[in-house]
């Protein structure tokens, strides 16, 4: 019965890096996110017994990632060891896999990582040698799609968002109202790194294309960092430092097929589970941290988990009802567009501080039910987690 | 102004059929042995069926644009000059879907819906490639 595991697992352990540019390798982010995690929780290394990997994209092949990671953190004997990508999916995923593991007897305290380093310190410009565009540097353009120009997750996404607003009515307006509010959010999250920077509307209409329909401030922020959590039993949870964020269910969903046509995220499925796992509807959410990749992606979000019938999410979002005073507080971290791009870390770990209730200036007062999204691909994967300070 | 070529895709064995019908002026897509359905991009495996055979038959060429983009940033030099250029993408009335550009079409005529046939743009000697132009 999977009603039973609510409340019975929590997240009793945060940790976050310096995040955005700054400079480190994937595993020095992922060892300072789990050293500051365990700080947090009041935890040594020895008592973590599992662990779960999401490699980002500059651990490159990382197959046996969760075990590098287990070795450069000198933990032995861990009962649970996992290296997951199901793209921004993989947060949310790793809590899920964490409880189950422990609910298997395998691990009492898992440590779900997750960490990256795509951006490059900038070259002293002393160096001399200019790196023109030769083409030759463009080994990666070797496909088909290359061959027409159409390059990187931006431009796939664009064809989804494009379709959308065909076929719904979705303009830039609607998605300008999500990189608004979300730097309003921002504004009030001194961690966040445009946390100094107001945005209107137009300013976004401003910023420049990147590929129509996408603005540059469609697009999230790419970051260096490293982010940690650690899972337990809420019978441990009681007696450690921090207040415990209860789990109240999860789920997932990956709907397959050609996301132009269903425009649909995994959603409506992960959500059927998580919210029956939780015993919640839709009208019980106090605050939504949602995946946003981009501006696109929070407004089909809002719509597959029911906030909004379907293709009605711009208009929902332009009466600024996600913003800060709207009746949904969104993102109130400042999400990825405004904060910092971890994959589903960014939302999982909004979720969190919310839940905990110490997210200072911008800190949502009704927050007993928190929902954490995650997504991966072009709307190809989808998890789901509720969470909650009260354990029931 | 860059004079980078623009980049030619790879010739790799599963797209080879396709690349010496384009040579002559000629679409062609894969089309399942076990179930009959037509498809491209291609695919080792039939994701209907599961057949792992195909064999590449004529398209008419003609299709529909699902949805467009239009690309600003500069990816890879030789589009620098082409900025801002639409990619499309092509849901063909005899199956599969493509990925191209739509050529003779000014981009606010641009639209999804809009009917398209396919044209051949000579790249190099080994590599011609479908693109689309409005028809009537």
């Amino acid at each position: 019965m999977t009603q039973s595991l609510k409340g019975r697992y929590a997240i009793v352990g945060l940790g976050l890096t310096e995040m955005g540019r700054v400079y480190d390798s994937a595993m020095g982010f992922a060892v300072e996110a789990v050293r500051r995690a365990l700080d947090d929780a009041g935890l040594a290394r020895q008592d973590l017994d599992g662990l779960c990997l999401n490699p980002g994209l500059a651990w490159g092949e990382a197959a046996m990632g969760s075990f590098a990671l287990q070795q450069a953190l000198g933990l032995r004997d861990l009962g649970y060891s996992t290296t997951m990508n199901i793209g921004g999916a993989t947060a949310a995923a790793m809590v899920q896999h964490a409880v189950m593991a422990i609910e298997a007897g395998l691990a009492t305290t898992v440590a779900c990582v997750f960490s990256d380093a795509p951006l490059k310190p900038p070259k002293p410009a002393a160096d001399g040698k200019q790196k023109q565009g030769s083409a030759a540097a463009y080994g990666f353009a070797r496909g088909l799609n290359a061959a027409y120009g159409q390059f990187g997750v931006n431009a796939l996404y664009a064809l989804v968002a494009r379709r959308h607003m065909h076929r719904y009515g979705t303009t830039n307006d609607h998605l300008g109202a999500v990189a608004v509010a979300e730097r309003a959010w921002a504004n009030r999250n001194p961690a966040a790194q445009f946390h100094e920077t107001s945005l209107t509307l137009a300013d976004y209409h401003r910023s420049r294309w990147i590929v129509e329909p996408f603005h540059l401030l469609d697009c999230c922020l790419v970051s260096n960092g490293g982010a940690a959590v650690i899972v337990t039993s809420a019978e441990r949870a009681a007696n450690l430092r921090q207040p415990p964020v209860y789990i109240w269910g999860f789920g997932q969903g990956h709907p397959g097929g050609d996301p132009v046509d269903t425009l649909t995220s995994g959603a409506p499925w992960a959500r059927q589970n998580a919210f029956r796992m939780a015993g919640i509807d839709t009208s019980d959410v106090d605050v939504a941290e949602l995946y946003d990749c981009y501006t696109f992606t929070v407004l089909v979000t809002l719509e597959d988990y029911g906030f909004c019938p379907k293709g009605e999410a711009g208009r929902f979002a332009a009466d600024g009802t996600i913003a800060p005073g709207g009746r949904l507080p969104v993102n109130t971290g400042g999400g990825q567009l405004s904060s910092f791009y971890m994959w589903g870390m960014t939302p999982l770990s909004e979720g969190v501080i919310q839940a905990r209730g110490q997210g200072g200036a911008r800190q949502v007062e009704d927050h007993d039910v928190v929902l954490v999204s995650g997504n991966g691909g072009i709307l190809s994967t989808h998890s789901t987690l509720v969470l909650s300070p009260l354990a029931s | 102004m860059s004079t980078a070529a623009k980049p030619l895709p790879e010739v790799t064995e599963e797209l080879r059929p396709f690349f010496a019908a384009a040579r002559e002026n000629r679409l062609v897509v894969q089309r399942c042995e076990g179930c009959g359905r037509r498809r491209f991009p291609p695919r080792e495996i039939c994701s209907e069926c599961l057949c792992r055979d195909a064999r590449w038959v004529e398209s008419g060429g003609r299709g529909t644009v699902v949805s467009f983009n239009v690309m600003h940033q500069v990816y890879h030099p030789a589009f620098a000059a082409e900025v801002p250029y639409a990619v499309v993408l092509v849901e063909l009335e005899d199956g599969g879907r493509m990925i191209a550009n739509v050529v003779d079409c000014p981009l606010d005529r641009l639209a999804i819906g809009m009917a398209v046939e396919a044209v051949f743009e000579k790249r190099s000697d080994e590599v011609a490639l479908p693109q689309f132009r409005p028809r009537a």
